[in-house]
C-alpha cells in the first residue's frame, strides 16, 4: 500500500476545487469558521436547555442519560447531549413519527416471528410514555434517579433492556431499546434542522459533508482528504440554519 | 355512486416507466389512451431540488418516495406453516408511488441479462443434467430469447442514455468492457462514468487474480445526452443521493428526464393521479376486461371503459391486481397448480466488507447509485457448477452508492452495537472502508408465492397481498460460494480486515435488501406455467397484458431494470404492429 501512505504529500481537495457559482453564494470557504468559533456560535444562538414538548421532566432527565451513555462524548467530539439528540427525540415523538407516520395501524396484532418485524399497537409516542413510566417507575422505588447511577451502572442497565425479558407495562424491553438506539442514531447523524447533530458536529466527527452535493471534480482525485466544512439543508449564505433548532419543521 | 366515463382506446394502471413508455408509444400511434397513477404528479422542478432532497432522514429513513404502506402494506410469512402479518414498515423492498413510479428512486444500474437466463432451465438441464437441482425449484425459460430482446436492450438503454463499456459488441470481445457479456448491436451511449477510489481499488485487485473487471453501467450520465425522444439530460455531479431519493440535476435516468415531457405533450394521452384503481372489470364471460374501477383522492368511485387494459405498476401490485380481479387461476402451493402468484422471486444479496488503514481516504460520500466496479466471473453461468449443488451467481463490486450516515457507518464485526467502543469504531472507519455488493440470483421454488391476505384489508377495503417466501438452500449455497470469492479480492485489495456477510436464512422484512421482487405473473409458452404469454399478454384475457418484472419466471444475476425496459419495448413492438390491428390471442392457448 505504498502508493497511498503518502499523507503527508498529499493535498486536500475541498479547497482547490473551483467552487460552482451556487456554492459561492452558500458557503464561506472551508477555512473561515475554526470548530471553536463554530461551537462559540452555537452556544450563543442556542438555550442551555432544549425545550421539551414531548417528554416531561422525568422522561427528560432519562432520555438525556441514556442517550449520552449509547453515544457518548469522547476525544472525537460530543455525544449524544452535546448534538442534541434528546431534543431531536422530543421533536420525532411529538410530532407525525410519533403518532404512526408510515406505520401500517390495522389490527388484529399478534405476535409474530422475528423476520415479521415490529407488530405491537403502540405508536412510537405511546411506546416511549408506556416504557418510561415503567422505567422511572423503578428507579423511584430504589430511590435514586437513572442520572445519579455510575456510567457502569447505567451501562450494565441499558444492557438488561437491550437482552430483553423486562416488561415495561406490555413494552418488551428490547423493543424500547432498539427505537431508542436506533432513533438516537438518526439523531446523531440526520441534518440539524430536525434538532440533533447540532452545528454538524456528527458530520465533522466522520468527515460527512452533509447536503453537499458536486463532487464531479473530486471523485476522480483518488484517496485525497475532502476537506470542506459540511452543508445543512436549512443553511443560508451566511451558513446560519434558519429553522430555530428547537422546533423543527417536521413538527 | 360510480360515475361511469368515455369509454378510450387503452386505459394504463401506473405511470412509471413502463406505463410512461407504453403511453408514449400509443399515444403518438394515434391510440386515446389513459394513464391513472395513484399517486401524485411530481417534476425534477420543483419538487426535487435541493438542497432539501438531501435530506436523510426524510427519504432514507421516513422513506417519503414510497408506497404508503399505513393504507397498503402487504403481509408476509418464511412458510405457509405460518400466519402472516403485515409489513408495518417498509424495511427489505420498497416500492415506489407517484408519476415515474419506483424508477424515480432507483440507482441507474442498468445491466442486460445473459442470454442463458432466458433459457435457463433447458440449459440447465443441458449442462448439468436433469437431476441436478434442488426437488423444490421450479425455475423455467421464458419463452423469449435473448436475441429478440437485444434490439429492445438497445432502444431502452439509447432512450436512457446509459453510461458504460460494451464488451461484446456483435460477437468481438471489447476491451474494457464485460467479456460475459451476450452480444450487443452497439456500444453504449455514453461512455462509463468516472471510477471511484473504491472502484479503482477493486479493478486491480480484481485483475490481480485474474477476473475481469468492468465499469457499472449507469443512468446516471457520464456526460450530456439527448435522448431519441429529443429530451436532454445533464452529467451527473456525484452527489451521493441517488437510491430512495429523486435527482436533481436531470442526470439520473427516470419517466421525468427521458420520456414525460414528450408523453404529456401529446393530446392523445391523459394523465389522472390520485387513482387507486380497485380492479379490472370483466364482461360475463370472464374472458373480455370492459376497463377498470378506481377511486379519485376525494374518495369518488369512477369506471374507466377501455378496449385495452394494460397493468404496468410495481411487480407485486401486477400480480395483487390480477388476483383481485379475477384474471388467471391463483397459485396453490400444496397442489402445484394455479398460476398467479407463482414463483415469486427476489435477489440473494451477500456482501463484504474491507477495512484499510487510515491512511487510505476512500470518501463514500462521492458516488452515483451506479458508479462502481464490479466481475462477472462468478455471475449467472459463468463459471462451471458442477459439483457445486447450486445454479446461479452474482456479481461481485466495490459498486457502493453513498456515505450517508445514518445508514452508511461500517464497523468490524465484534463491534458493540453502542457505547464508546461503536463510537470509536465509526469515527475511525466511515473514511477508509470499502463495501461490495455481492448481487444474486434467486431462483423461483414451490413454496414461495404470492396470494392474497384472508385477513389483513388496505384502506380500501380490498385484501392484501400476502407474500410466502424463504431463502431456497440452492440460492444459500450459491450465496456463500461467492462470498468467499469477494473475501479473496478483499484480501488481495490490502486491506487491513475483510468481513464477508453471505445472505442467510431466514429471510427478514426488517432489513433493506433490495426492492427486486419478481414473479408472480410469469410469461411463458405453457398456460399451465405461465400468466402471460411470450408477448406479456394474458391467457385467460387477451385484452389485458401485464408488463412488469412480476413477468420474470425467477431473478437473475442482476439488477432486472433493463431488462424490464427490454420487455417493455417487446411488448409494445407486438401491441402496434399486431395487436391492435387484430385484436385477439397473439399465442393460440
Amino acid at each position: 500500500m505504498d502508493k497511498f501512505s503518502r499523507r503527508k504529500f498529499v493535498a486536500t481537495i475541498g479547497a482547490a476545487t473551483v467552487a460552482p457559482a451556487s456554492a459561492l453564494l452558500k458557503a464561506a470557504p472551508a477555512e473561515a469558521v475554526a470548530p471553536q468559533q463554530m461551537a462559540q456560535r452555537g452556544s450563543a444562538t442556542l438555550p442551555a436547555k432544549p425545550l421539551y414538548l414531548f417528554f416531561n421532566l422525568a422522561e427528560a432527565a432519562f432520555i438525556e442519560s441514556a442517550c449520552e451513555r449509547l453515544i457518548p462524548a469522547d476525544e472525537s467530539g460530543p455525544g449524544a447531549l452535546g448534538a442534541g439528540v434528546p431534543n431531536y427525540l422530543d421533536k420525532q415523538l411529538g410530532g407525525a413519527w410519533g403518532s404512526g407516520e408510515r406505520l401500517y395501524r390495522s389490527g388484529p396484532w399478534q405476535s409474530g416471528s422475528p423476520s415479521q418485524g415490529y407488530q405491537l399497537p403502540f405508536t412510537p409516542a405511546e411506546l416511549f410514555h408506556v416504557a418510561l413510566r415503567a422505567v422511572n417507575r423503578n428507579f423511584e422505588s430504589q430511590g435514586a434517579a437513572f442520572g445519579t447511577l455510575s456510567a457502569e451502572a447505567q451501562d450494565a442497565y441499558l444492557k438488561t433492556l437491550e437482552a430483553g425479558g423486562v416488561d415495561l407495562d406490555g413494552v418488551p424491553s428490547a423493543v424500547f431499546f432498539d427505537m431508542l438506539l436506533r432513533m438516537s442514531i438518526e439523531g446523531f447523524f440526520s441534518d440539524p434542522v430536525y434538532g440533533g447533530n447540532r452545528d454538524m458536529v456528527a458530520w465533522r466527527m466522520i468527515g460527512f459533508p452533509g447536503a453537499y452535493a458536486d463532487y464531479y471534480e473530486a471523485i476522480d482525485r483518488h484517496g485525497e482528504k475532502f476537506a470542506r466544512e459540511p452543508m445543512s439543508i436549512g443553511e443560508d449564505a451566511l451558513r446560519h440554519v434558519h429553522i430555530d433548532p428547537n422546533i423543527p419543521a417536521s413538527l | 355512486m360510480v360515475q361511469r366515463l368515455k369509454e378510450v382506446d387503452v386505459v394504463i394502471v401506473g405511470v412509471g416507466m413502463v406505463g410512461s413508455i407504453v403511453a408514449k408509444e400509443l399515444a403518438a400511434a394515434g391510440y386515446k389512451v389513459v394513464g391513472l397513477e395513484r399517486g401524485e404528479a411530481r417534476f425534477t422542478v420543483p419538487e426535487f431540488q435541493s438542497p432539501a432532497v438531501h435530506d436523510e432522514l426524510r427519504f432514507d429513513i421516513r422513506k417519503a418516495l414510497m408506497q404508503d404502506n399505513t393504507r397498503e402494506p402487504v403481509t408476509f410469512r418464511n412458510a405457509s406453516s405460518e400466519t402472516a402479518l403485515p409489513v408495518r414498515r417498509w424495511e427489505s423492498f420498497l416500492p415506489g408511488t407517484g408519476l415515474g413510479g419506483s424508477m424515480v428512486h432507483w440507482n441507474g444500474q442498468t445491466y442486460r441479462f445473459q442470454a442463458n437466463d432466458f433459457e435457463l432451465a433447458t440449459r440447465t438441464k443441458e449442462r448439468y443434467g436433469k437431476n441436478f437441482l434442488d426437488k423444490d425449484v421450479t425455475i423455467q425459460d421464458w419463452g423469449v430469447t435473448y436475441a429478440e430482446l437485444e434490439p429492445h436492450y438497445d432502444r431502452f438503454e439509447y432512450l436512457l442514455g446509459t453510461s458504460g463499456k460494451a464488451g461484446n459488441i456483435k460477437g468481438e470481445i471489447q476491451p474494457g468492457g464485460d467479456p460475459h457479456e451476450s452480444p450487443r448491436s452497439r456500444e453504449y451511449p455514453t461512455p462509463p462514468q468516472k471510477e471511484h477510489f473504491q472502484g479503482a481499488l477493486f479493478r486491480k485487485a480484481a485483475t490481480s487474480l485474474g477476473y475481469h473487471p468492468f465499469p457499472q453501467p449507469s443512468s446516471n450520465l457520464s456526460q450530456p445526452y439527448t435522448n431519441p425522444e429529443g429530451v436532454k439530460l445533464n452529467a451527473c455531479v456525484f452527489c451521493g443521493f441517488c437510491e430512495r431519493y429523486a435527482c436533481e440535476h436531470y442526470a439520473k435516468s427516470t419517466p421525468q428526464t427521458v420520456i414525460l415531457p414528450v408523453l404529456l405533450a401529446n393530446s392523445n394521452f391523459e394523465l389522472r393521479t390520485g387513482c387507486q384503481v380497485q380492479r379490472i372489470n370483466l364482461d360475463s364471460s370472464k374472458k373480455k376486461a370492459t376497463g377498470v374501477t378506481y377511486i379519485d383522492t376525494a374518495g369518488r368511485e369512477f369506471e374507466q371503459p377501455a378496449s385495452l387494459v394494460i397493468t404496468a405498476s410495481f411487480a407485486l401490485n401486477n400480480v395483487r391486481m390480477l388476483l383481485l380481479s379475477g384474471i388467471g387461476k391463483p397459485y396453490n402451493p400444496q397442489s402445484g397448480t394455479g398460476v398467479v402468484g407463482r414463483n415469486y422471486a427476489y435477489q440473494t444479496m451477500s456482501s463484504v466488507a474491507a477495512f484499510f488503514d487510515q491512511d487510505v481516504i476512500i470518501n463514500p460520500f462521492m458516488a452515483s447509485g451506479a458508479s462502481g466496479t464490479l466481475i462477472n466471473d462468478f455471475a449467472g453461468d459463468n463459471f462451471d457448477h458442477s459439483g457445486l449443488g447450486f445454479i446461479g451467481g452474482a456479481f461481485i463490486g466495490a459498486v457502493n452508492t453513498n456515505g450517508r450516515p445514518i445508514q452508511y457507518h461500517p464497523v468490524p464485526p465484534g463491534t458493540p452495537a453502542w457505547g464508546q467502543g461503536w463510537k470509536e469504531a465509526v469515527v475511525k472507519h466511515y473514511n477508509h472502508t470499502v463495501m461490495f455488493s455481492l448481487h444474486g440470483s434467486s431462483v423461483s421454488t414451490r413454496q414461495n408465492y404470492l396470494d392474497l391476505d384472508p385477513t389483513y384489508r388496505d384502506a380500501w377495503g380490498q385484501p392484501l397481498l400476502r407474500m410466502t417466501f424463504d431463502f431456497p438452500q440452492n440460492d444459500l449455497k450459491m450465496a456463500a460460494y461467492v462470498t468467499a470469492k469477494g473475501v479473496e479480492i478483499g484480501k488481495a485489495m490490502g486491506a487491513k480486515l475483510v468481513a464477508g456477510a453471505p445472505r442467510k436464512a431466514p429471510y427478514t422484512t426488517t432489513v433493506y435488501q433490495t426492492t427486486h421482487n419478481t414473479g408472480g405473473t410469469v410469461m411463458g409458452n405453457d398456460p399451465r406455467t405461465s400468466v402471460v404469454n411470450r408477448y406479456l399478454q394474458s391467457w385467460d384475457v387477451p385484452n389485458v397484458f401485464v408488463i412488469g418484472a412480476s413477468a420474470y419466471p425467477q431473478n437473475a444475476s442482476w439488477n432486472p431494470t433493463d431488462t424490464l425496459g427490454a420487455l417493455t419495448y417487446w411488448a409494445i413492438d407486438a401491441l402496434k404492429n399486431r395487436y391492435l390491428k387484430n385484436p385477439g390471442r397473439l399465442v393460440s392457448a
